[in-house]
């Protein structure tokens, strides 16, 4: 992306700076609601070295804060040891989405507490995970090169539950696919956007309200 | 690593350059070969311990840095790790047996309520293990009374909680304030790790020890008990 930022309806400059695990449901959401926003990702496999995310993110920050408005940050804090909420305490133009990751803000915060009380050995699955399961897990963990580690991995689990964000028959297999690979018990919940649709809609709201800077 | 390698015989080596082959061998998670090269070592006569540190637990102490350099992966330390344990299989009832090789103190260590990633603790156990403390492994999802119990029963010279979740990392400030109340930490120094966790949290829920790393963790750890074996 280069030069200006684009203005959305209300004149507001706003940037959606994510996860590329959730960069399909951003665009998805971004149809569904009718707005305007920039929308950047940092890699999705940052998920298994959560270390870069925070010195990626000030980069971007750094970078291209001050060409908008509002920021929303499409992430939970995923593995970064509460280092992302620090460093956004000094953007306060930022404000990033709820929960510790992603399961959570789809499946919604009691709701995924509740899903891990009835059974914590569970190990979820979005549509994100489920198509790209091959690649981010099963040889994110080296299953494919060591396939003796599965047990080392997955011995205290259970079930797979897939939080569905779409009905795809396809991505259903998929995940069905991924459970039985594991070995576990294959649950299937419809989630949709969960609280990604939700705080989308309140950070595009809560900029209107505001001056616009053209 | 190369081909070449698999030509290697082990048998003729000599003892320097058959503790640089199993570290490497170690490295590259060569379980067989690493057995192989720890009963060689014990038929020429060397000592348990010194195999121990000498081949495993430096060979171990290489792959730890280089996973946090982030050279190797998760997957590559845990091929390293079931390497380790073959070569500790050997290893162990030796130990157990011999009268020098007592024990250096007692470890109880568990993944703390709520979690269940416990590669990063049973990594800190292997080592502590090899650095000479007997290691009491709780497992996963332990909670205070859990932890309360164990300290009962065996008395530990430190207590261990590792956590991964950020959701879970609290937890660790729980039990340490259950140890306060009941005036334990003065005798119990403890010492918390997982990757999301840093001095600072560290210092925040009053632990006595932050281990950023597997071989970190057990030097640490043989310094509170001022033990070496
Ligand atoms: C491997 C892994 C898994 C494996 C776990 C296998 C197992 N048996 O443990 C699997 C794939 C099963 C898994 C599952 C899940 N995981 Co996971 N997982 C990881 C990953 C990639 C690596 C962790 C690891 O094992 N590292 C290797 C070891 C050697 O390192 P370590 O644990 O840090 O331990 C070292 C030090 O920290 C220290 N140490 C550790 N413990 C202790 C204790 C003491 C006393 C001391 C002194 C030192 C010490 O020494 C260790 C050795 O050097 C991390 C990301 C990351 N890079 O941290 C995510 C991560 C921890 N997982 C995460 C998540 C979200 C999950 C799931 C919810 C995902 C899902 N799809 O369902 C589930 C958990 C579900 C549940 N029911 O709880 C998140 C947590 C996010 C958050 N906000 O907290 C992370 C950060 C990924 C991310 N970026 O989102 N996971």
């Amino acid at each position: 992306m280069s030069g200006r930022a684009n203005i959305s309806a209300q004149g507001n400059r706003l940037l959606v700076l994510a996860c590329g695990a959730i960069a399909k449901e951003l665009v998805q959401l971004k149809s569904m609601l009718g707005v305007e926003f920039d929308l950047q990702c940092l890699p999705a496999g940052y998920h298994n070295t959560p270390q870069n995310i925070v010195p990626d993110m000030k980069a971007i920050l750094d970078a291209r804060g001050d060409e908008y408005d509002r920021i929303l940050i499409g992430y939970g804090d995923c593995g970064t040891g509460g280092g992302l909420d620090r460093l956004l305490e000094t953007y306060p133009k930022a404000t990033r989405l709820p929960g510790a990751h992603c399961y959570a803000f789809f499946a919604g915060l009691p709701e995924f507490d509740a899903m891990m009380q009835e059974e914590l050995g569970s190990f979820f699955l979005t549509d994100y995970l489920a198509l790209h399961f091959e690649t981010l897990i099963w040889k994110g963990m080296g299953l494919d090169r060591y396939p003796d580690l599965l047990g080392m991995y997955f011995a205290n689990y259970k079930r797979v539950v897939y939080l569905a964000q779409t009905d795809d028959a396809a991505i259903t297999a998929k995940a069905k696919a991924a459970a039985d690979k594991l070995g576990l018990d294959f649950e299937r919940r419809d989630t949709g956007y969960g609280l990604l649709y939700d705080d989308l809609k309140t950070f595009i709201e809560s900029a209107k309200g505001e001056p616009a800077h053209v | 690593m190369s081909d070449q390698d698999e030509d290697i015989i082990l048998k003729d080596l000599d003892d320097n350059e058959l503790v640089a082959q199993m570290q490497d061998d170690l490295y590259d998670g060569m379980i067989p070969e690493v057995t192989e090269g720890t009963q060689i070592l014990l038929d020429r006569g060397w000592d348990a311990n010194m195999v121990l540190n000498d081949a495993l637990v430096e060979g171990m102490r290489i792959v730890g840095e280089d996973f946090r350099d982030g050279i190797l992966f998760v997957p590559e330390v845990l091929q390293s790790a079931n390497a380790m344990k073959g070569g500790m299989g050997l290893l162990r009832p030796i130990l157990a047996n011999s009268s020098v090789n007592s024990s250096v103190g007692t470890f109880v260590i568990g993944t703390v309520k709520g979690d269940i990633h416990d590669i990063g603790k049973n990594l800190v156990g292997m080592m502590l293990e090899g650095a000479g403390f007997e290691v009491v492994d709780l497992g996963i999802n332990t909670d205070v009374d859990q932890f309360l119990h164990a300290i009962d029963e065996h008395d530990p010279a430190i207590l261990g909680m590792s956590a991964l979740l950020t959701t879970t990392m609290p937890y660790m400030g729980v039990v340490i304030e259950e140890l306060d109340k009941r005036d334990m930490l003065k005798d119990l120094p403890v010492m918390v790790g997982g990757a999301p966790l840093n001095q600072e949290f560290a210092d925040a829920i009053n632990a006595h020890t932050y281990g950023r790393d597997a071989a970190m963790s057990s030097e640490l750890a043989k310094a509170i008990v001022g033990k070496n074996r």
